[in-house]
């Protein structure tokens, strides 16, 4: 492939860098910390799905002994935020305050305490006196849009601050109405229109370290946020906005995270923890249970998608209409650009000239949506991908044909891109590397498809096979931004500074990886931390698959000024032009001669013209090349129990160069596993009062390990221009692959077209029973 | 209360309330790598082997070990000795954040004690306590084999 290059550290296994740190139990998360005198947290949280506080008294709590705090919204700033860890300003709605009057969930924050003890934290929070106004909850999205419906926020301090159709009267906090093309006619053109609703469910993150935040004044009087974030940067930022303080007196620092999948890309514990140490002046550490975790914290949004396609007998698309019904739950964290991306992140991937994205979201009081990996493309991943298989089998065209003939290729652009962006208009894009054809070859070839489609088996197990195809983005365009520095020691060894957010993805090691190209030394000659607003330069932090690329790209970039400074000093002591020395295997090598990089970092901090040689970089794109991936699911169907059971998952993906093939893998596995069980078994159960009932780890469905089917993973090699070393990202695509194709392969197997996951037993046996024998 | 138990391979007494559970006794005497995941017996974040076997530190009353012997993670490798199972889960790939991987490590010790060469399906059932949401779980498996593969004839 053009461009493609040969490197002695990108794309060659490397253990992580900080790999040592983990397998030991040495490595430090939050709660490894700890702080002398610190206080223990809970949250007083609501019982009702919609209530106004009447009155509140936290007298008797605040008189418990060892009680140290207890707030109310009597007590906090009464300031609108977003708990989005978004760019500023953010393209969600300012509806969230530290502490309010009114509550909108069940699991709502109340009220909040601080004590000596979580015992007496929890002692403290029972004799909180709260009289609540019971409202009407709404929990069907199509109920928040009914003229006359409760208002979910009434507050006058309501506000979003970029320029898009929100409405609180109308409980409507996003909006997306795209039309490109004749839709009329596109449909008139078409031999065949298909039309159908598919649903996708509430689902948890699940990260397996809950949310947890410690917080304390330093010496200086400064507020330090130490906590399980995904965005340092933005938890300063909002913090200072919700408290009222200046950015300048508040320090985030990120420890080892354990994991987040976007579940931490909000601000979740830091304010009321935070607000604690200020009413304290005492270290406090506030985690959330699991229970709550799973009821007060992130979900994916569920989105209701009537999608209707029209298709001619050869397979061409002449008109694809998307309409999207998003529950944003009580707060619109994300809604805006979950629902953007639910049209951006597959509309592009087939050709079609005729396109119609017309969307909503709207609040309800069920849990609270936010940032989970796939963002969108989980959502309308599994509306396409299904319809696909169903126009194929409508023409008499292998799915496989199907989306070869359809997806977008390398040097084509899509009028999507330009039309739907982040809440907003996009920005026009050329595919500078696309793998699918590829990745649909390999997924074929490795599952056997041929021999597998159309055939059932008869008896009591049937199988069948189902493909998806998907994409998403690296980073957000014109709007991410990510820096790094990088200094040299005189050992000719470097330390790597970033913002960029290591979670558990090994970032960190890409980041190493990619300056040891650069620089001509080994990954494990860079040190880097990552991330402290102190210390480390900016970066927007670990969300919209960004870190590969973008902060990749600010690495690369830091690289090759501190190469040129290193250059520059070899010059000298080689006494030969700086242009013709290449950095290699640890040394700076001219024509004529080549001396150590230890030599030059020695002589430059100790022996002549000393200073340190070192540099600054920042990265900020107007593209975000998408990663491609095309899966396979082959599945059991038990026709007596209703049980499907993937017997074998196929993934193949272009991710660009992978700067590190395990980890890229790594990646793809674990989103296709948690795709797999979100397609099978993960799903939020309610009472009639919107209490969450199956809030535990035992009822709620994730995978453990017995439940892991056969999964093969292929990488397909293609090289990105515009991306750092041709890298593009890997981190989401692959959860959006599920859900879609093993729907697609219980058709196969059992004539049953289910449009809205999980396909739990259950469902497939009711689904069984009601066919038509 | 006190508690007397041995923890890898040392005799300690420790200070407990009644009914604390042992894997926040375990964390307050410094043993930081057993994991608070859920608190409810699920997760498997706080595994830590009680005469050999794991157990759920979290669920378990730390009255119950007096006598007893832990082994915590520290208590496997330190990361100036890595033991070959961590060795594994290193070039396996096997970790992403690491929460999860104390527990792993130390449910694979237990299983590689009592099976030398163990097939996918005692693997998946030994370790299937431990939740794992970055991997996927394929590259576990793959170190766990690794790990038994390279300590085959150096009796573990
Ligand atoms: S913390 Fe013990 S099993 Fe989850
Ligand atoms: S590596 Fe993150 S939970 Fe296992």
């Amino acid at each position: 492939m053009s461009g493609e290059r040969r490197f002695s550290e990108v794309g060659r296994e490397r253990r992580r860098i900080d790999g040592i740190g983990l397998v030991t139990g040495a490595a430090l998360y939050t709660d490894d910390h700890d702080m002398p005198g610190m206080l223990a947290a809970k949250v007083l949280r609501s019982p009702h799905a919609h209530a106004r506080i009447v009155s509140i008294d936290a007298s008797r709590a605040r008189a418990l002994a060892g009680v140290r705090a207890a707030l109310t919204w009597e007590d906090v700033p009464r300031v609108a935020f977003t708990g989005a860890g978004q760019g500023c300003p953010e393209p969600s709605p300012y509806d969230k305050f530290i502490l309010d009057r009114k509550v909108r969930f069940v699991g709502d924050e109340v009220a909040a305490v601080a004590a000596e003890t979580s015992e007496i934290a929890e002692k403290a929070l029972t004799l909180i006196r709260v009289e609540y106004e019971p409202l009407e909850p709404i929990f069907d999205p199509r109920e928040s849009m009914r003229p006359g419906a409760p208002v979910i926020h009434d507050e006058p301090e309501w506000e979003i601050p970029i320029p898009v159709e929100m409405d609180p009267r109308r409980n409507l906090c996003g909006r997306a109405d795209v039309t490109i093309g004749d839709m009329a006619r596109g449909f008139a053109e078409a031999d065949l229109v298909l039309e159908a609703e598919y649903e996708n469910q509430y689902a948890q993150h699940v990260a397996n370290e809950p949310h947890i935040t410690i917080s304390w004044l330093d010496a200086q009087n400064r507020l330090v946020i130490l906590s399980s974030t995904q965005v340092p940067f933005h938890v300063r930022r909002i913090v200072a906005r919700a408290l009222q303080i200046p950015v300048k007196r508040i320090r985030v620092i990120k420890p080892r995270i354990g994991g987040g999948f976007g579940s931490k890309q909000d601000i979740v514990t830091e304010p009321i923890c935070a607000a604690l140490t200020l009413a304290t002046g005492r270290p406090v550490r506030l985690q959330l249970t699991r229970e709550e975790v799973f009821a007060s914290s992130r979900t994916r949004h569920p989105t209701s998608t009537r999608l209707k396609t029209g298709i001619r007998r050869d397979g061409a698309l002449t008109a694809i209409e998307m309409e999207c019904l998003q529950t944003a739950g009580p707060y619109g964290t994300h809604g805006l650009t979950v629902l953007t991306n639910t049209g951006s992140k597959i509309l592009p991937l087939f050709r079609c000239p005729n396109v119609r994205f017309n969307a909503w979201s709207v609040y309800t009081n069920q849990s609270q949506g936010g940032a989970y990996r796939g963002y969108g493309g989980t959502q309308s991943g599994l509306a396409v991908n299904i319809q696909m298989d169903e126009m194929a089998r409508a023409i008499g065209m292998d799915p496989p044909d199907l989306y070869r003939k359809l997806h977008i290729r390398e040097g084509e652009g899509s009028p999507v891109f330009e039309a739907l962006g982040e809440g907003a208009e996009g920005h026009a894009m050329t595919i500078g590397s696309c793998g699918l054809a590829s990745c649909i070859d390999i997924a074929v070839r490795e599952s056997g498809w041929a021999g597998k489609r159309n055939r059932p088996g008869e008896g009591r197990f049937r199988r069948g096979i189902g493909m998806a195809v998907m994409m998403q983005g690296s980073s957000i365009p014109k709007i991410d931004m990510a820096s790094c520095s990088i200094k040299m020691n005189e050992d000719g060894s470097f330390n790597l500074l970033c913002g960029a957010t290591d979670i558990g993805t090994g970032s960190d090691t890409v980041m190493a990886k990619i300056a040891a190209e650069v620089l001509g030394v080994r990954t494990d000659d860079v040190i880097v931390h990552s991330s402290d607003t102190d210390l480390t330069p900016f970066d927007v932090g670990a969300y919209a698959s960004s870190t590969t690329y973008l902060s990749g790209m600010a690495a690369m970039r830091c690289a090759e000024k501190v190469a040129a400074q290193i250059r520059a000093v070899a010059a000298e002591m080689l006494e030969e032009a700086a242009d013709g020395i290449a950095l290699r295997d640890g040394k700076a090598v001219g024509a004529g001669g080549e001396v150590t990089l230890a030599r030059v970092g020695s002589r430059s901090l100790y022996e002549k013209d000393q200073h340190q040689i070192a540099a600054f970089a920042s990265a900020f794109s107007d593209q975000s090349p998408p990663p491609f991936s095309a899966h396979t699911a082959e599945v059991e169907v038990d026709t007596e129990t209703g049980l499907v059971r993937v017997v074998r998952y196929v993934t193949a993906t272009d991710c660009g160069v992978a700067v590190n093939p395990l980890l890229a893998e790594g990646q793809a596995e674990g989103a296709a596993l948690n795709g797999i069980s979100y397609a099978l078994s993960e799903r939020y159960i309610y009472n009639a009062k919107g209490r969450l009932l199956n809030a535990s780890f035992g009822t709620y469905g994730v995978y453990f390990m017995k439940d892991l089917p056969e999964m093969r993973t292929f990488l397909v090699p293609t090289y990105e221009p515009s991306g750092p070393f041709g890298a593009k990202s890997i981190a989401e695509v692959c959860i959006n692959g599920p859900c879609p194709a093993i729907s697609n392969a219980i058709f196969d197997a059992v004539g049953l077209r289910l449009r809205r996951p999980p396909y739990t037993p259950e469902t497939v046996w009711r689904a069984l029973r009601s066919q038509t024998p | 209360m006190k508690i007397t138990f041995t923890i890898n391979g040392a005799r300690k007494t420790v200070e407990a309330r009644p009914c604390e559970p042992l894997l926040d006794v375990l964390r307050r005497e410094g043993y930081k790598g057993a994991k608070f995941g859920c608190g409810q017996g699920f997760c498997g974040a706080c595994t830590v082997l009680l005469d050999g076997e794991p157990v759920n530190s979290c669920l378990l009353l730390a009255g119950l070990v007096e006598g007893r012997e832990i082994t915590t993670i520290e208590g496997i490798g330190g990361v100036d000795r890595l033991h070959p199972i961590q060795e594994a889960y290193l070039d396996a790939g096997a970790v992403q954040c690491g929460y999860c991987t104390p527990g792993l490590v130390l449910a694979t010790k237990a299983l590689l004690d009592r099976n030398a060469d163990p097939g996918d399906g005692e693997i998946r059932e030994a370790l299937d306590g431990n939740y794992c949401r970055c991997t996927g779980y394929v590259k576990i498996v793959d170190a766990v084999k690794l790990a038994a593969e390279r300590m085959k004839g150096t009796g573990g």
